[in-house]
C-alpha cells in the first residue's frame, strides 16, 4: 500500500507554509510596488535595499501593535474568525501540488474481493514493485494521492465564508455586517461556476486528482487551455470573486463600507484576515495552473533526474508567480463591479454558460469526436453569448423611487 | 449667467456592440494601457535626497529681514500680530536705539506649530520685515523647539538669503512709513495714503 513517510511529510508542510507565508508577504510588497508603477510613483523603497525587507518591517509592526479589541464585540467569534481565516486557506492549500507529483498507481478495477486476489496472486511482486517506487519518489505535495484532490479543495476554500461572515457579524457594526453579508452571498453564487467550471477537465482527466490532471497534460502536450478556453475565462473569472479580489472586493468596498467584514480589526487579527486572502490567492494561483495551464508542464524542459525535479518546482512557481502578478495588474484595470451586477453575473451568464459548456465536453467524449473540436465550440458559445445579450430585449426601467422632500426647504433634485 | 447654447455640447451614450458585450477585448485594452503606466516614467522626488523646487511665493518657515546695516528691519508696530489669525506672534517692544525709529522689536517669537502658513503677517507688515520663505522642513523635538524668537528668525534670514533661493521682497530697500516718526500735530490720513 502507499506509505507515508513521516519525516518527510513534517518537512514539507514546514518548507511548504514557509513558502507559502514568504509569497505572501512578498506579494504583498509586491501589490503595493506594482500599484506604485502603475500610479508612476515609485512605493515602498526605504526598508533594505529596494524596500526588499518591508514584507518584514510590517510583519513587526503587526506584531507589536497593541491588540484592540472593541467594547461593542462578541469576544469569542471576533478573536475565532481571523484564525479560521487562515487555518482554512491553509488546509485547502493542502491538497494542492507545487511541483513534481506523479500519480499513484492504481489497481484495475475488479469489482470483487476474489478479483483483486486473483490480480494480486498473477500481478502481485510486479505491483508491489510499482508501489515501491511510487513510495520511493518525493512528492511535492503536502497530502498526496487524494483521490477526492478538487473536492477537498473547493469544501474547505470555501469554509473562508465562514471566516468573514463571523468576522462581520461579531464586530457588531453595521459596516462590518453589510460586507459579510456580500460575501457570504457572493462566495457562495461563485462557488458553483467555479466547481463546473473544471467539471470539464475532470471529464477529460477521469479523475479529481490533481496529480492526474497534471500528468495527462504533460503527457499529451496539450494544456487543458487548448480545449476549455471558455471554462478557464469563467474559472479565473469566478475565482477572482471567490478571492474577493478587485473588481469583486465588494465585501470591503473602501468607498460604502468603511473596511468591510474587517473594519473592527487591527493588528495581527487584521494581518490574519490578510494572511488567509493572500494564502487563498497563492491556491488559487496553483489550481488555475495546474488545471489549465499544465502544471509543472513545459514543453522542451521535460529532464529526468534531479534536473528534472528542479525544473518542474521553477515551472509551477514561475506560472502560479504569473497569475498573482495578473491578479494584481487586474485590480488596477477593472473598476468595481455593482452588487447586483455582479450576483446578476453569476447566476444568468456563469451557470448557463458552464453548464452548455460541460454539456459541450459530455457530448464530444460521449460521441468520441475528437477532443479539438472543443475549442471552437468554446469560442463560439462565448461569442454566442455576448451576441445573445445583444439582442436580448432591453431590460425595463425600473421605476425611480419617487422623491419626497424632507423638509420644505428642499430642493426637487432632477433625475 | 445662462450659458449659450452654441456653447453645450450633448454627448451621446456610446451603443455598446459585440466587443464590450464580451467584456474581454474592453479588457485587454484596459490591460494595455495599464501595462504602459508601468513603463512610463515616475514623477516620485524621493525628498530628504531630493529637493522640491519651490516657487519663490510658497508659504514656508518665517524670517525677519535685517536692513543694510544688518539690524533687524522690525518696528515692533504689531500689525502682523494683529492680522494673524492664530495668533501665533508675541511682540515685545522696546524704545529704538537707533535714531531712524521710534521702537524695535525686543523679543519676537514665532509659535510655528501654532501658524497656519496664511501668509497674512507678511501682508501686513509696512516695513516688510517679516517674510515667508521656501523652507517647507520643519520638524523639532520638542514644543519649546518649535517657538522661534528674534535671533532664530534672523538666522533663517541668513541661512535663506546665503542660498539663494528667497531674495529679499522689499519695496525699494528703506523702511516704510510705519517707521517715521509721527509729523508734528498728528497724523494725516491723506499724508499716508500717499507715501
Amino acid at each position: 500500500m502507499i506509505e507515508y513517510n513521516l519525516v518527510a511529510s513534517i518537512l514539507t508542510i514546514a518548507i511548504v507554509f514557509g513558502a507559502v507565508q514568504g509569497i505572501c508577504a512578498y506579494s504583498i510588497l509586491a501589490e503595493r510596488k506594482i500599484s506604485a508603477w502603475l500610479q508612476e510613483r515609485l512605493g515602498p523603497n526605504r526598508v533594505g535595499p529596494l524596500g526588499l525587507l518591508q514584507p518584514i518591517a510590517d510583519g513587526v509592526k503587526f506584531v507589536l501593535k497593541e491588540q484592540v479589541i472593541p467594547d461593542h464585540v462578541d469576544r469569542v467569534f471576533y478573536l475565532v474568525a481571523p484564525s479560521i481565516a487562515v487555518v482554512t486557506a491553509s488546509i485547502a492549500l493542502c491538497a494542492v501540488p507545487v511541483g513534481r507529483t506523479t500519480p499513484a498507481p492504481v489497481k484495475p478495477w475488479t469489482g470483487t474481493v476474489a478479483g483483486e486476489q486473483q490480480f494480486l496472486a498473477q500481478h502481485g511482486p510486479e505491483w508491489k514493485q510499482t508501489v515501491e517506487q511510487y513510495n520511493d519518489t518525493y512528492q511535492f505535495m503536502i497530502a498526496p494521492h487524494l483521490d477526492i484532490g478538487f473536492l477537498f479543495i473547493f469544501a474547505t476554500g470555501s469554509l473562508a465564508a465562514y471566516a468573514i461572515v463571523l468576522g462581520g457579524w461579531s464586530s457588531n457594526n453595521k459596516y462590518s455586517l453589510l460586507g459579510s453579508l456580500r460575501a457570504s452571498a457572493q462566495m457562495i453564487s461563485y462557488e458553483i461556476p467555479m466547481g463546473m467550471a473544471i467539471l470539464g477537465v475532470v471529464l477529460f482527466a477521469g479523475s479529481l486528482n490533481p496529480e492526474k490532471i497534471i500528468q495527462d497534460q504533460a503527457d499529451s502536450g496539450m494544456w487543458n487551455i487548448f480545449y476549455h478556453p471558455l471554462a478557464c475565462i469563467l474559472f479565473v473569472t469566478a475565482v477572482f470573486a471567490e478571492c474577493n479580489r478587485l473588481p469583486f472586493d465588494l465585501a470591503e468596498t473602501e468607498q460604502e463600507l468603511v473596511g468591510g467584514y474587517h473594519t473592527e480589526y487591527s493588528g495581527m487579527k487584521f494581518a490574519f484576515f490578510f494572511l488567509g486572502e493572500y494564502t487563498h490567492m497563492v491556491t488559487t494561483s496553483l489550481l488555475v495552473t495546474l488545471f489549465f495551464f499544465g502544471g509543472w508542464h513545459f514543453w522542451g524542459l521535460n529532464f529526468d533526474g534531479f534536473l528534472g525535479v528542479v525544473f518542474k518546482l521553477i515551472i509551477f512557481v514561475t506560472k502560479m508567480l504569473a497569475f498573482i502578478a495578473f491578479y494584481m495588474v487586474i485590480r488596477w484595470t477593472i473598476p468595481r463591479f455593482r452588487f447586483d451586477q455582479l450576483m446578476g453575473m453569476a447566476w444568468k451568464v456563469f451557470i448557463p454558460l458552464t453548464l452548455i459548456n460541460l454539456l459541450a465536453t459530455l457530448l464530444v467524449k460521449h460521441y468520441g469526436l475528437p477532443l479539438l473540436v472543443l475549442t471552437p465550440i468554446s469560442l463560439g458559445l462565448l461569442l454566442a453569448a455576448g451576441w445573445f445579450t445583444l439582442v436580448l430585449p432591453p431590460e425595463p426601467q425600473r421605476s425611480p423611487i419617487p422623491f419626497r422632500p424632507t423638509s420644505p426647504t428642499a430642493r426637487t433634485v432632477m433625475r | 449667467m445662462p450659458v449659450p447654447p452654441s456653447d453645450i455640447r450633448w454627448v451621446e451614450e456610446p451603443k455598446l456592440g459585440l466587443a464590450e458585450m464580451l467584456y474581454l477585448p474592453s479588457i485587454a485594452q484596459g490591460m494595455i494601457t495599464t501595462m504602459k503606466r508601468i513603463v512610463q516614467p515616475k514623477i516620485t522626488q524621493e525628498f530628504p535626497e531630493q529637493r522640491p523646487q519651490l516657487p519663490a511665493n510658497y508659504r514656508g518657515v518665517h524670517r525677519l529681514n535685517r536692513d543694510e546695516q544688518g539690524r533687524v528691519r522690525c518696528v515692533a508696530c504689531y500689525m502682523c500680530s494683529t492680522a494673524c489669525p492664530a495668533h501665533c506672534i508675541d511682540i515685545v517692544a522696546a524704545p529704538s536705539p537707533w535714531p531712524d525709529r521710534e521702537k524695535y522689536p525686543e523679543t519676537f517669537v514665532i509659535d510655528e506649530l501654532r501658524c497656519i502658513y496664511c501668509g497674512m503677517c507678511e501682508q501686513a507688515c509696512p516695513v516688510d520685515a517679516i517674510e515667508l520663505t521656501t523652507l517647507c522642513d520643519l520638524t523639532g523635538f520638542s514644543r519649546e523647539e518649535m517657538m522661534f524668537d528674534k535671533e532664530k528668525l534672523l538666522s533663517v534670514f541668513d541661512q535663506t538669503v546665503q542660498r539663494g533661493t528667497d531674495p529679499v521682497r522689499t519695496r525699494g530697500g528703506r523702511l516704510g512709513v510705519a517707521s517715521e516718526l509721527p509729523p508734528e500735530g498728528g497724523v494725516t490720513t491723506s499724508s499716508t495714503a500717499q507715501s
